[in-house]
């Protein structure tokens, strides 16, 4: 932002005036008009529009839902049917709501994946890539705090199993855990708090998201080839070219959106979520939400609960870590040919963790995710770093443009005009 | 303006930057601590935790009741001769967290196992008669516990915890409330 001297022209005079005092349109205007992006960048590069839509989307939803919801351990799970049954489309607000949050951990694994494939990371971004991490982290716990709200079973024996985690601290962990609780186990007043934290912390992600992106203004975007932007030439503005990329792969994202909300709104819940939150019987089979699976495999494949719960948090802390970890100055996996085939089988591993979350503890399935959970951390405690000391990468384009044109055809099929002076466009 | 110096020698200037530093932090402390104590157990869920009276001669022997006790849960359970004898005869060297039978009953009353009735791992209620040992199994994490409730296998890591309980007479317990 503060990098590209603005080029907004206030055309009236009360644009004038108003910026000549609050130069706020200015500001949005080189950050989201006029900044220049590389003219390589492929649909991956839209999750983050994907995903300011679906915060956006959340607080909505959610500032509307809490307006009929009752934060009582005696009411909360009458005040959901009360939702779904009286309130005019207070269905459809839900169901827009409970999918959204599934959405939304879609959009961001595939952003998070994004920045791992092609080293999104890397410096200079590592500020920008750290404050990515916070913001996962802010959204697992808004999360949740959300899924308990309707005082299900599954809310309930989430709840407690997630906060019991805490426990395994040692010497402080109960005193910690009835804090959290504040009683001796979860009740009212946990419930009471989480609807609390739970309005609050979106606008923490708001607030991230907002250095996220002003991090993100400084060295611009990453793009496939990991080459930055060397002349006007390889960039393009904002806007149109972004605006227009982002609003399509929205329109497609709201596709799969709707039609979860549509047509399998409970799918990706839990159908002992709708049998009210009773203490004294615990569902037979503990299961979170879809996102959490492989964070959960990973706490239980310890046979230990300290370990397990340290495994756990270490398992996306190490995110954080990342820039440091990667040796290989190449950016993009497109030019680290060992790198590429690692990362896609991280994915894989990731993948199996989601599902031996979901099976019971019990025999192989223990097995196989204690192995999945050791290559989990070995791809980044290993594999990352060794590859970039032993792995030959591809020769590097000499710019974007090259990469996209060729060597012979650079300047020519060019959006017209648009390469030459992209700041001055929009 | 007083004259300001970077001499190597404290100033009247420097105390005054410290001990009012020193007196605001003191102050953000005091101000913090009301709202982190409010996140406390309040009152009423203190009191709440006033003991509670159960009568034991509706409790067939082989079977566990349930009961609330400051919202916790609480397993009663009236053991038979068999579940007695396994859970005396198990050799203290094979338990995690190793502790003998006849510490967890009260002497004489060897038939009552008075427990919580949350997992010792993360809090799931375990099912009992059920598990290799007949006393308790967690269907969440696998957690396998005796007839004296002490686990035996699984993630968690300490027995079933025995909450403070007196028997106010042969056949009434009050829980809370130690004699």
């Amino acid at each position: 932002m503060s990098d590209h001297p603005t080029t907004y022209v206030p055309q009236s005079a009360l644009a004038k005036w108003f910026e000549s005092r609050l130069p706020v349109m200015g500001l949005l205007h080189s950050s989201f008009v006029a900044f220049p992006v590389p003219r390589n960048l492929n649909y991956f590069w839209t999750f983050g529009a994907v995903l300011f839509f679906m915060l956006i989307s959340q607080i909505v939803t959610g500032i509307v839902l809490a307006m009929h919801y009752t934060p009582h351990a005696d009411y909360a799970f009458q005040s959901v049917e009360h939702i779904m049954r009286d309130v005019n489309y207070g269905w459809l607000l839900r169901y827009l709501h409970a999918n959204g949050a599934s959405m939304f951990f879609v959009a961001v694994y595939i952003h998070i994946f994004r920045g791992l494939y092609y080293g999104s990371y890397k410096a200079p971004r590592e500020v920008l890539w750290i404050l990515g991490v916070i913001i996962l982290l802010l959204m697992m716990a808004t999360a949740f705090m959300g899924y308990v709200l309707p005082w299900g079973q599954m809310s309930f024996w989430g709840a407690t199993v997630i906060t019991n985690l805490f426990s395994a601290i040692p010497v402080v962990g109960e005193g910690i855990v009835h804090f959290l609780w504040g009683g001796f186990s979860v009740g009212n007043p946990t419930l009471n708090r989480f609807f609390s934290l739970h309005y609050l912390l979106p606008f923490m992600i708001l607030g991230v998201a907002m250095l996220h992106v002003w991090a993100l203004h400084v060295p611009g975007n990453n793009n496939p080839t990991g080459v930055p932007i060397k002349s006007g030439k390889d960039a393009v503005p904002f806007h149109p070219y972004m605006t227009v990329k982002d609003a399509f792969s929205l329109v497609l994202f709201l596709i799969l959106f709707s039609w979860f909300v549509f047509y399998m709104p409970n799918y990706l819940g839990h159908a002992d979520n709708y049998i009210p939150a009773n203490p004294s019987v615990t569902p037979a089979h503990i299961v979170p939400e879809w996102y959490f699976l492989p964070f959960y495999a990973i706490l239980r494949a310890i046979p230990d609960k300290l370990g397990g719960v340290i495994a756990m948090f270490a398992s996306i802390a190490i995110l954080a870590f990342l820039p440091w970890l990667d040796t290989s100055k190449v950016r993009s996996a497109a030019y680290r040919p060992l790198y590429r085939i690692f990362s896609w089988v991280f994915v894989l591993c990731a993948i199996g963790l989601g599902y031996l979350g979901a099976m019971p503890a019990e025999g192989g399935y223990v097995i196989a995710s204690r192995l999945l959970t050791a290559y989990y951390f070995a791809h980044f405690l290993i594999i990352i770093p060794l590859l970039g000391l032993f792995e030959t990468p591809k020769p590097l384009p000499n710019s974007i443009v090259e990469s996209v044109l060729g060597k012979a055809g650079s300047g020519s099929g060019l959006p017209t005009g648009a390469a030459a002076e992209p700041q001055t466009k929009g | 303006m007083a004259q300001t110096t970077s001499a190597a020698e404290p100033t009247r200037r420097d105390f005054l930057y410290i001990a009012t530093g020193a007196v605001g932090a003191v102050g953000v402390a005091g101000v913090a601590w009301p709202f982190i104590s409010s996140l406390a157990p309040d009152a009423q869920t203190v009191a709440a935790g006033a003991p509670v009276e159960l009568d034991l001669t509706p409790i067939a022997e082989g079977q566990i009741v349930k009961l609330f006790w400051r919202g916790n849960l609480i397993f009663v359970r009236h053991r038979t001769a068999e579940e007695i004898q396994a859970a005396r005869s198990a050799p203290l060297t094979a338990l995690r967290d190793p502790q003998p039978d006849e510490a967890r009953t009260k002497e004489g009353k060897a038939q009552w196992l008075v427990v919580y009735g949350n997992c010792t791992h993360l809090g799931c209620v375990p099912l009992g008669q059920q598990g290799e040992y007949k006393g308790w199994f967690c269907p969440c994490h696998g957690s396998i516990f005796d007839t004296s409730g002490r686990v035996r296998g699984g993630p968690a890591p300490i027995n079933l915890p025995v909450p403070p309980y007196t028997f106010t007479s042969d056949t009434a317990i009050r829980i809370g409330a130690e004699a």
